[in-house]
């Protein structure tokens, strides 16, 4: 049977027709839909867990419990990941065990543009690289069985496109994956030095063996065509190259670490001009040149940035593509928005009227960075928010720190904000730091998290209680209030600033998207009583618009959720429909 | 049909994804190869959303390029114009008559230009628009105006309006198929 699957979906599909029974993740953008899916199958065992790190550790007990498991990130999630990933390749594994990554060249929706093929070369762990959603499917079979052959955990690096593009899928059979014995091995569990060094010596000879395997693997494999041209190429840069170059040969590499080296020279032989086409680093790129093969690739094709057939048309053949001329007409962008009903939107009116400086955080708030609100100061990586706001008032001193706080999601806290905060109390910080809890992990489309009471399934479970938590790490000032009561929140934030000691503000409200959450309908503008002040444009709703000579609001876009009448002082906001 | 290269534009949270996902089971049900590559995360939040729908006998690359649309359909007028050079000659330009200001233009950073659809059918004449917002409205919820564009699009293409209806009852939710389903007939016969 052929279903059209995206290729987080596929690998879902793959994970349950490899017999995995443990499945544990973060979410992350363009990770997140692998784990939805796998939570379908009731097969599966599956979780949201708090971070990267405790997913792959999750998938790691499983793995060496004798049962085949899953773990899946976005490429920055795997640097959060990266202690276990560097020691289970010592260990090896007993069950096969799959690390999905999924990269975003381009920067789609991430704070980064890392190649996450250089961690499988740094950790000595094989990789993999499906092209589309088939492949996608196969290729996370293929890992469990590369898994447990060669006694390694395997990666699969997925990049945007291929993760999120839907191509059709053959569906398989579930395979009979008996679990395996479970026995106590600690030479080969537990990494102590002495046991360690024994490993290591493992390792390389594994190494020697994959590299065999690699140039053996049909993962690895030539289309020929023309031999004028002979095009060395992976993942969905394969697919741009099949474009551009069309009737030439290809090696498409399946396995991009270790590489196939003699497959590799072997090509090269056969062709006249070799091209080397890949996304981002050129990793394959310098491992063929320092086989003293002679080829082409970053000095034509960016580093930066995804490609395209167009891209590499131009790049390989000078080839500029002339396209219509647009009307001449300035477009103006349009970037993402804080959503209308947004409850981040009542917190960020507060810290911008007190002017603050924003130590920010990775979510949806990190929207707030950008005009009208501008009020965010840093956005580094997950949880960086709290550590960050505490070295700001360590360089600065405490009276810069009475000018600062910490903007942090609930998820991102729960993630690895709270070791920030455990600092703060520490080493006697007086941070303020504002958790956000809207009820659910927003930007990466609803994903459940320790605080809000259900597992991945939908099932209900124990709360992380906040304020509690907060105060057994020593903080003894939390305070939770509603964004939406603007001169309550105020009131909070400016004394918890004041403040001797560090604080905790909850700025507990639903996010606006929830099924759940229902507001009374849209509004309009009595232009009557609009004394066209523009307080109302200053909280940044993209369904209010100045039109020049009056203000007015989009109908279709407004929710009803009335932050504007709080902010407005001539009640000039009504019930729209209303006569 | 050789192949043919669709794109879905609008704004994010307008519902561009189910449109795609309908596009999506159609090629499937032709058993044409398919691709539809999609943006989520933070664009889906207010930002400019495009989906790409590849049909044909074998398909590679997932994005369509400039100059390489068979069909445009546009959610909105300034989205119509920002992907307008991704259009090939002679393609259809389809262009919901809908306005949604983008920040820079609610803050007064950037004007939004006047008269879009008019400037854009004066220069590509196999351009339509329709008001599909208010289509969906009579058709009892706003929310339907993907498909109200889905039906309009949908006599512009070959494929018979049965498969079109059959992937729609595949992909929606029961409790919204009859409202899309009479969205779906709104669009295709305004055509």
């Amino acid at each position: 049977m052929k279903k059209l699957m995206l290729g987080n979906e596929a690998v879902a599909r793959g994970a349950y027709e490899a017999g995995v029974t443990v499945a544990a993740a973060y979410p992350g953008t363009p990770s997140t839909e692998i784990t939805e899916n796998i939570a379908k199958y009731d097969e599966i065992y599956s979780e949201w867990s708090p971070n990267e790190k405790v997913s792959l550790e999750v998938a790691i007990g499983a793995s060496i419990a004798g049962a085949r498991s899953i773990c899946s990130m976005k490429h920055v999630g795997l640097n959060v990941a990266a202690d276990p990933l560097f020691t289970v390749s010592y260990t090896g594994v007993n069950g096969g065990l799959v690390v999905m990554v999924a990269d975003d060249p381009g920067m789609h929706s991430s704070q980064n543009e890392q190649d996450s093929r250089h961690y499988a070369r740094a950790s000595k762990v094989p990789m993999l690289e499906p092209a589309d959603s088939q492949e996608c499917k196969e290729f996370v079979r293929q890992a469990f069985e590369i898994s447990e052959k060669f006694d390694c955990p395997v990666l699969v690096r997925l990049s945007t496109r291929v993760a999120h593009s839907q191509s059709t899928v053959e569906l398989g059979e579930k395979c009979d994956y008996k679990l395996k014995d479970y026995s106590k091995n600690p030479d080969k569990y537990v990494m102590m030095p002495a046991m360690a060094r024994k490993r290591h010596v493992e390792v390389e000879k594994r190494m020697t063996l994959l590299r065999d395997f690699s140039n053996e693997s049909s993962l690895n494999a030539i289309e020929w065509g023309s031999k004028d041209i002979g095009v060395i190429t992976c993942g969905i840069a394969y697919q741009y190259a099949r474009e551009a170059f069309g009737d030439v040969s290809y090696l498409k590499i399946g396995m991009v670490y270790p590489l196939p080296d003699k497959l590799i020279a072997d090509f090269c032989r056969q062709v006249k001009k070799v091209y080397i086409i890949e996304e981002l680093e050129p990793f394959i790129e310098e491992q063929v040149k320092k086989m003293c093969i002679q080829a082409t690739g970053k000095e034509i094709i960016p580093v930066i940035g995804e490609l395209s057939a167009q891209l590499i048309r131009e790049k390989v053949f000078g080839k500029n593509h002339a396209g219509k001329a647009l009307l001449n007409e300035t477009v103006p962008l349009r970037p993402p928005v804080m959503c209308p009903g947004c409850p981040h939107r009542g917190m960020y009116h507060v810290i911008k009227k007190l002017k603050l400086n924003v130590s920010g955080d990775i979510g949806c708030y990190t929207l707030g960075a950008l005009p009208p609100t501008a009020s965010m100061d840093t956005c580094i990586c997950m949880g960086a928010s709290v550590g960050a706001a505490h070295g700001m008032e360590k360089a600065r001193g405490k009276e810069f720190g009475k000018k600062t706080v910490a903007v942090i999601g609930d998820s991102t806290f729960i993630h690895s904000g709270i070791t920030g905060l455990i600092d703060v109390v520490y080493n006697k910080g007086n941070s303020t730091v504002i958790i956000l809890d809207n009820s659910i992990t927003g930007m990466t489309g609803h994903q459940h998290n320790p605080t809000t009471g259900y597992t991945i399934k939908g099932e209900p479970t124990r709360q992380v209680d906040l304020v509690k938590l907060a105060n057994a790490i020593g903080i003894e000032r939390v305070r939770v209030a509603d964004p939406f009561n603007i001169k309550e929140f105020e009131k909070i934030v400016r004394e918890e600033i004041e403040a001797e000691e560090p604080s905790v503000i909850i700025s507990q409200r639903p996010c606006a998207l929830l099924k759940h959450v229902k507001f009374k309908g849209a509004l309009r503008i009595n232009l009557e009583k609009c004394r066209k002040c523009k307080m109302c444009m200053s909280i940044g709703c993209p369904s209010i618009v100045d039109k020049g000579d009056h203000i007015e609001v989009n109908e279709a876009l407004c929710v009803g959720c009335e932050l504007c009448t709080k902010v407005c002082s001539f009640n000039a906001f009504e019930k729209a429909g209303d006569n | 049909m050789e192949k043919l290269n669709i794109m879905i534009v609008g704004v994010g949270g307008q519902g561009t994804l189910l449109a795609s996902r309908v596009l999506g089971t159609v090629a499937l049900k032709n058993s044409y190869d398919v691709k539809v590559s999609e943006v989520h995360g933070m664009s889906q939040r207010g930002g400019s959303v495009v989906t790409y729908v590849k049909l044909g006998e074998k398909v590679y690359s997932p994005l369509i390029e400039k100059g390489e649309a068979d069909i445009i359909l546009a959610f909105e007028k300034l989205e119509a114009l920002r992907w307008l050079e991704y259009l090939k000659d002679g393609g259809r330009m389809i262009i919901n008559d809908q306005r949604i200001d983008p920040m820079p233009v609610i803050i007064g950073k950037a004007r939004y230009p006047d008269n879009i659809i008019a400037k854009i059918k004066d220069n590509y004449h196999n351009t339509i628009s329709i008001d599909a917002l208010n289509i969906a409205r009579q058709c009892g919820n706003i929310k339907a105006v993907n498909i109200v564009l889905l039906g309009l699009m949908a006599k512009s293409t070959d494929i018979g309006k049965d498969i079109w209806v059959s992937a729609i009852k595949e992909v929606v939710p029961e409790k919204l198929l009859e409202v899309n389903l009479k969205a779906f007939e709104a669009g295709y016969s305004a055509a």
